[in-house]
């Protein structure tokens, strides 16, 4: 039978190869999925992984690529420090959405006034309004003990509500002839999250999405602070013992996630989305949780794992036109990688033996 | 504003309905967190449930059949947390939370067809005598049958983990896996159970929605139902008579909330619709100071060889 061996330390080989591993059985579960669905499997993952990058329209999907990957590395960085410390923020996409209105409120307070101010302020809001955002579970977590899963997985209902509130009210586009939504950001040019580069797709939120990959990695590698998280991860009461304030800890996990959520929500209702509507959130709070577990929780493979996911948004956009998969199996192909790389892990872990049945 | 047109009867009746699917949920969720098992994929064992009773419904025109149908798969899709947590040893949380977004997805794909249709229509039961007392009769003896199922479930759970030997057991691998592996008690296998017990009555909940209490299939129609029932067993230290309590409050909740919404009160429906979840909230932070009834290996993981 088999039996689990726990080895005495992680092994190194098995920290890296899991994921690729994962990747690679999600694949093959996806073909399957795909055939069960009436369509040629091969060509279902070809058009997922391979139509993007390399094929004639290339061109096009490529910069895509940046556009989709930039919002979920932005979150899964800010997510991976918590769930380093085991603090569980399941939130972020009410942090995202909060981010976005206070960002848009802001522009849509000053228009239609060009100024140079208007969009680092923006991103100043946006920040401010995650992290506020994201400061009621991890207070009420210092403060009364409450658990933060839920009570930030509820905050994103609420912020879905107070999206439809307003985007129905108070940011509503007057000139928008009674339909939901607000002014389109991308005409107002003072507040437009524009093309740094010309025909890139690079905005600034891929900019932030990078800086924040350095500087987490700085955090993580170089500092005391990056140092007690890992701590209290590994072993919360040598953490304790080591000095560690956890109610900071949490603070700052957990704020630092809100704020990075927040901006990737205002870089992406100023730039890509350009308003505030009803259906703007499209779930990348919830595919960053898989991004942060794909890329291992540091820093450059949650840069990896970003650009992976997005690649099955901007391939499965391809291939339900294309083949017309439908839009639910892309979700679940996603939602599989969590579960085989959570099930791949174990070898990190353990060593896998086959031992004959032993004598009780 | 017109609160004339808000039946306090049929308020009362409603709430019965409204809390069923949280009661069946939680109760589940209960018996898994007794095992020293927490489970958050709670919403997408629903979701999946409310799919396949759904289609099973539709296709075989029985709703009873449907139900048992979401049993079975709240109950498979909960045993690949199963395995993720008791053989892989993963963590709890992130499987949980892997369930659920899967669940989610695989339950959009299911439902793809079924959009827009009517189920076969659920009976009544209207026992006889008791319904026709004046303002109980309406509010307690004109139901279906899985509200008083969702019912007799927390009698017998409650009956059953304080009064049996299988309860007693159960309690003892959620307070201690270490000791009750010791005494020879197989670990794995009673929480492998304990989590099925716990997916089949989160498929029964979701079904209830999508066969009773709407009826009709949406994607994501759980609306974050599973969430709040994982919230509810929080709320009711994991006692099954407060389960109960916590389901007709929040049942009650949501029927006041819908009722002023359908009596057009001044406050904008979004922010109605916001109550639920703030409430939630509210009750967490109120529940939380006391800890000390939570079942002591709750979300580790259990291997022999420590």
């Amino acid at each position: 039978m088999l039996k689990l061996e726990k080895r005495p330390q992680p092994s190194r080989m098995w920290t890296y190869l899991t994921p690729l591993v994962a990747v690679l059985l999600t694949m093959l579960a996806g073909a399957a999925l795909f055939a069960f669905l009436g369509k040629d499997p091969i060509l279902s993952i070809r058009t997922i992984f391979w139509e993007p990058l390399f094929s004639e329209f290339a061109f096009y999907y490529r910069p895509q690529l940046l556009v989709k990957g930039a919002p979920l590395v932005l979150i899964a960085i800010g997510l991976s420090l918590g769930f380093k410390a085991g603090i569980w923020n399941i939130g972020a996409e009410g942090q995202y959405i909060i981010g976005a209105l206070c960002g848009a409120g802001v522009a849509l307070a000053f228009y239609p006034l060009e100024a140079w101010f208007i969009f680092p302020l923006m991103v100043l809001a946006g920040a401010l309004g995650g992290w506020a955002w994201a400061m009621i579970p991890a207070l009420l977590k210092v403060r009364f003990g409450t658990n933060e899963i839920l009570v930030s997985l509820m905050l994103v209902y609420v912020a879905e509500q107070l999206l439809a509130s307003m985007s129905l009210g108070l940011l509503k586009n007057p000139e928008g002839f009674g339909f939901p939504g607000s002014r389109n950001l991308q005409q107002y040019p003072s507040a437009h999250n524009a093309e740094l580069i010309a025909g890139t797709s690079m905005h600034w939120g891929v900019v932030a999405a990078f800086i924040a990959v350095i500087l987490t990695y700085i955090l993580l590698n170089r500092h005391i602070l990056g140092f007690h998280i890992r701590l209290t991860g590994e072993s919360p009461k040598a953490a304790r013992f080591a000095g560690v304030n956890p109610a900071r800890l949490i603070l700052f996990c957990l704020g630092t996630a809100g704020a990075l959520a927040g901006m990737a929500g205002l870089f992406e209702v100023s730039g890509p989305s350009g308003q505030v509507s009803i259906d703007f959130n499209v779930g990348y709070g919830f595919t960053a949780i898989i991004v942060a577990f794909l890329g291992r929780l540091h820093p450059v493979g949650i840069l990896l794992a970003g650009a992976l996911m997005a690649l099955t948004y901007i391939g499965g956009e391809i291939a339900q036109s294309k083949l017309g998969l439908p839009a639910a199996a892309i979700q679940v192909f996603q939602g599989m990688l969590l579960f085989f790389l959570l099930a791949v892990d174990v070898t990190t872990n353990y060593r896998i033996r086959w031992t004959k049945r032993e004598v009780a | 504003m017109d609160f004339s047109s808000i039946n306090p009867i049929l308020l009362l009746a409603s709430l019965m309905v409204m809390a069923t699917p949280l009661l069946l949920a939680a109760t589940g969720e209960l018996v898994v967190e007794k095992a020293g098992v927490l489970n958050l994929g709670v919403e997408g064992m629903m979701i999946t449930g409310a799919i396949c009773g759904f289609a099973i419904a539709v296709n075989t025109g029985s709703p009873i059949l449907g139900l048992f149908a979401a049993a079975a798969g709240g109950a498979a899709l909960s045993l690949l947390f199963a395995i993720l947590t008791q053989f892989a040893l993963a963590n709890q949380v992130a499987s949980g939370l892997s369930l659920t977004l899967f669940g989610l997805g695989l339950s959009a794909l299911i439902g793809q067809g079924y959009q827009g249709i009517k189920p076969p229509p659920f009976p009544r039961l209207e026992i006889p005598l008791l319904s026709d007392i004046p303002v109980l009769g309406p509010i307690l003896f004109r139901h279906d049958i899985v509200v008083y199922f969702g019912i007799a479930l927390v009698v017998a759970v409650w009956w059953v983990l304080k009064n049996t030997r299988a309860g007693l057991v159960l309690r003892a691998v959620g307070e201690n896996h270490d000791a009750a592996h010791a005494l020879g008690y197989k670990v794995v296998r009673i929480r492998i159970l304990a989590i099925m017990f716990g997916g089949a009555c989160a498929g029964l909940g979701g079904a209830y929605i999508s066969l009773i209490r709407v009826p009709q299939w949406t994607e994501g129609m759980t609306a974050g139902i599973g969430w709040i029932a994982l919230a509810l067993v929080v709320f009711a230290s994991w006692k099954p008579w407060r389960v109960m309590l916590g389901a007709y409050l929040f049942g009650g909740v949501t029927v006041i909330q819908l009722n002023l919404q359908a009596a057009g009160v001044a406050i904008p429906v979004e922010y109605l619709a916001m109550s639920p979840y703030l409430i939630t909230i509210l009750v967490l932070v109120i529940m939380s100071a006391d800890k000390s009834s939570a079942p002591a290996s709750l979300g580790r993981s259990f291997h022999a060889s420590q």
